[in-house]
């Protein structure tokens, strides 16, 4: 007897309930309630959970079968969703595979002056260009170069999509009210949700093979700061600079590229900056979907208990963080420049 | 008048809110005013019933107090704002008709804007940012630079031209927005408080620079102040705003020897009258002989009084050009020196 038949009674239910006999095979609690041969005690006055509720009525859903309808319901998505999402993601398979081939095969006598160089011409700094050359030549001396530069060609990609989707999304939601307040509860989402359930949905989408996966995993989690701070950086233009735009006759294409983005410039750099950093926080979780580099050997250290491999990879990833920190941090001050007297 | 304004203001109306097509009527119609429109309807009246013409060739300079709507009545003209009921007309075309594209072009090639906070684009160079409207317009590189540098030449900027606006003072960020707006080469030049933000001394220099340019180049001028001094010195033209209407326009020496209202008496009290007041304000028609000397009609009072030093018998013929046109007497000169009485008495 439990404790809400009182209720569907009262309610005129009774019938209801009784005519949709459930089959549902019997939950856990039933089985070993069964098995001890004694019906079971419940609490005084149970919670109005489904469960609860079904051992009275059997019509109600067990709580099982929510989670059993989204399972099936993603399921039954999943041939639609994936055959428009597998083609037009497609590309970023190739692109991450491609960069992954590229810093790869590219021999480190190579590889090492051109990451030296890129850090040269973005910062303009010989303290942080030094700084560069010695990190990626410590992570070498420990045999950790190949996979450093596995995470790096990883970031890079993903980096470079999210700011080429993050700025024009930015854009468009500095130019419309409406738009902002329909996207800020996503990127809202997007930030909260534990990056591990990123993962969840994209697992079943897309084989883990596919470097698509992660890759998506990644710039999901990392075009939040650049799409917002394109957004904030536009509308925090001087108004007294558009209106001088307004009043010698600039149009909206005009006024976007000789003003809005230029003195959204510092700010659009911050964002990205933060991208890219979000981004080398989510290639490491990536791992756990076979996302090859550093993250790799954390996991490793992890699961196996190897001490030493974990710590000496988590080291690593700092370098790297400290290392894309600083370059992009004195390349967005170097733009910044105009604004201040020198 | 003989020659059609310029630009023309007829019935202009600005409320602000979001309703204030539907409100309009009350203040047109019914004369509601601007407390009574905020209490009971929560719009915010912004300007009423302007009816201004602006001639060719000539400084008009709105004055008012902060809040009595002189900034807003300068954007009707360019349509920065749009008023709510009214005509802007500009060489005899309604602004408000004008399509986007159209209104750009009026933008482009009829006026100019120069801002009282400079609003130059700090990443450009003073030079860039003086080409700025040729090179809206679509002109080449070099001429609109070789226009740029001759204007900052011309405004006293030769060789900042690649400094960047924060590396310049003040003053020179202005020269920078007067050069800009005269690069546009533009009929008219609306000046939102160009020299407010400016410290006095620098001020005085602008206001000079302004008078020295236009007098070379005879520009159709608005020039919006909150100081009196500076419109009396400006004005060819001068109109008093207060709360969001007209007090009193003309002549800025005929407004200052008859305020038409207690407003603008109390504002005029505080003025050096000798150093505005002209000789032709003063003068009275030629009749005697035996003069002190020839004054010109356009010295101001100040310069008289010290020729005179001060001796009150004197008086003096008054030349326009050459020729003779009225005289002066030291005595007339010192009863237009007394402010009108309501205001002594006010004060």
């Amino acid at each position: 007897m439990a404790f809400y038949d009182g209720l569907f009674n009262t309610l005129g239910l009774g019938d209801w309930c009784k005519g949709s006999e459930s089959d549902a095979p019997m939950s856990m609690a039933d089985l070993l309630a069964q098995s001890s041969g004694e019906e079971q005690t419940g609490a005084f006055f149970p919670f109005p959970s489904l469960d609860n509720l079904n051992e009275s009525c059997p019509a109600i859903l067990q709580s099982r079968d929510v989670t059993k309808g989204i399972e099936e319901g993603f399921l039954a998505a999943k041939p639609g969703l994936k055959a428009f999402l597998d083609p037009i993601t497609q590309p970023l398979s190739w692109l991450l595979d491609g960069a992954l081939w590229t810093f790869s095969a590219t021999p480190w006598f190579i590889m090492i002056p051109i990451l030296v160089a890129i850090a040269w011409f973005a910062s303009r700094s010989v303290g942080v260009t030094v700084f560069v050359a010695f990190s990626i030549f410590l992570l070498g001396l420990v045999d950790h170069y190949e996979v450093a530069m596995q995470t790096l060609s990883i970031i890079f990609v993903c980096t470079g999509i999210s700011v080429m989707l993050g700025v024009p999304i930015g854009i468009a939601m500095s130019k419309s009210d409406r738009l902002q307040r329909a996207l800020v509860p996503v990127l809202d989402l997007l930030q909260t949700l534990p990056t591990f359930v990123y993962l969840i949905p994209l697992i079943f989408l897309f084989s883990v093979t596919e470097s698509k996966l992660y890759g998506i995993a990644i710039i999901l989690y990392a075009i939040v700061p650049v799409v917002r701070l394109t957004d904030l950086g536009i509308r925090l233009v001087d108004q007294d600079v558009i209106e001088a735009a307004n009043a010698f006759g600039m149009n909206s294409r005009q006024k976007l590229i000789s003003v809005e983005l230029p003195l959204a410039l510092p700010n659009i750099m911050a964002g990205i900056n933060q991208t890219i950093m979000m981004s080398l926080a989510m290639v490491v979780i990536a791992s756990l979907v076979s996302a090859p580099g550093l993250g790799v050997n954390v996991l490793r250290g992890i699961r196996n208990l190897e001490l030493g491999v974990g710590i000496v990879a988590g080291i690593g990833i700092v370098l790297l963080a400290v290392i894309l920190d600083r370059v992009s941090k004195a390349a967005l001050s170097r733009v910044d420049m105009t604004r201040v007297k020198h | 008048m003989s020659i059609d304004p310029k630009v023309s203001l007829r019935g202009l109306y600005k409320i602000f809110g979001a309703r204030d097509k539907d409100v309009l009527p009350h203040v047109r119609d019914e004369g509601m005013g601007k407390e009574a429109l905020l209490a009971e309807h929560a719009h915010v009246l912004g300007l009423q019933d302007i009816n201004v013409d602006m001639q060719a060739g000539e400084i008009t300079v709105v004055m008012g107090l902060s809040g009595s709507g002189k900034s807003t009545l300068i954007r009707h003209l360019n349509r920065l704002i749009d008023p709510t009921a009214g005509e802007v007309l500009v060489d005899g075309v309604d602004v408000m008709g004008l399509s986007e594209e159209a209104l750009r072009e009026v933008r482009q090639t009829k006026m100019s804007m120069v801002f009282q906070k400079f609003a130059l684009l700090p990443h450009r160079t003073v030079l860039q940012n003086a080409a700025m409207a040729l090179k809206v317009r679509g002109v080449d590189q070099p001429t609109r630079h070789a226009e740029a540098r001759k204007w900052l030449d011309r405004v006293g900027l030769n060789g900042y031209e690649d400094r960047y606006p924060a590396q310049l003072s003040g003053g020179m960020q202005q020269r920078v927005g007067i050069a800009r707006a005269l690069t546009a080469n533009t009929d008219i030049m609306l000046m939102d408080e160009a020299f407010s933000a400016l410290d006095p001394l620098i001020r005085t220099d602008m206001q000079n620079l302004l008078l020295e340019l236009q007098d070379e180049l005879q520009k159709t001028i608005i020039f919006i102040t909150h100081d009196l001094d500076e419109a009396l010195k400006l004005a060819d033209h001068l109109v008093i705003l207060k709360d969001g209407a007209v007090v009193q326009q003309g002549e800025p020496q005929g407004i200052l020897m008859h305020p038409s209202d207690p407003y603008i008496e109390d504002f005029v009290s505080d003025i050096n009258r000798a150093r505005v007041l002209r000789v032709k304000s003063v003068m009275g028609p030629l009749k005697g002989t035996d003069f002190a000397g020839d004054v010109d009609i356009r010295d101001n009072l100040e310069s008289l009084i010290a020729r005179s030093e001060g001796d009150t018998t004197l008086h003096y013929r008054v030349m326009d050009d050459g020729t003779p046109v009225g005289e002066l007497h030291m005595r007339d000169l010192v009863k237009a020196l007394v402010p009108r009485l309501s205001s002594t008495e006010a004060a």
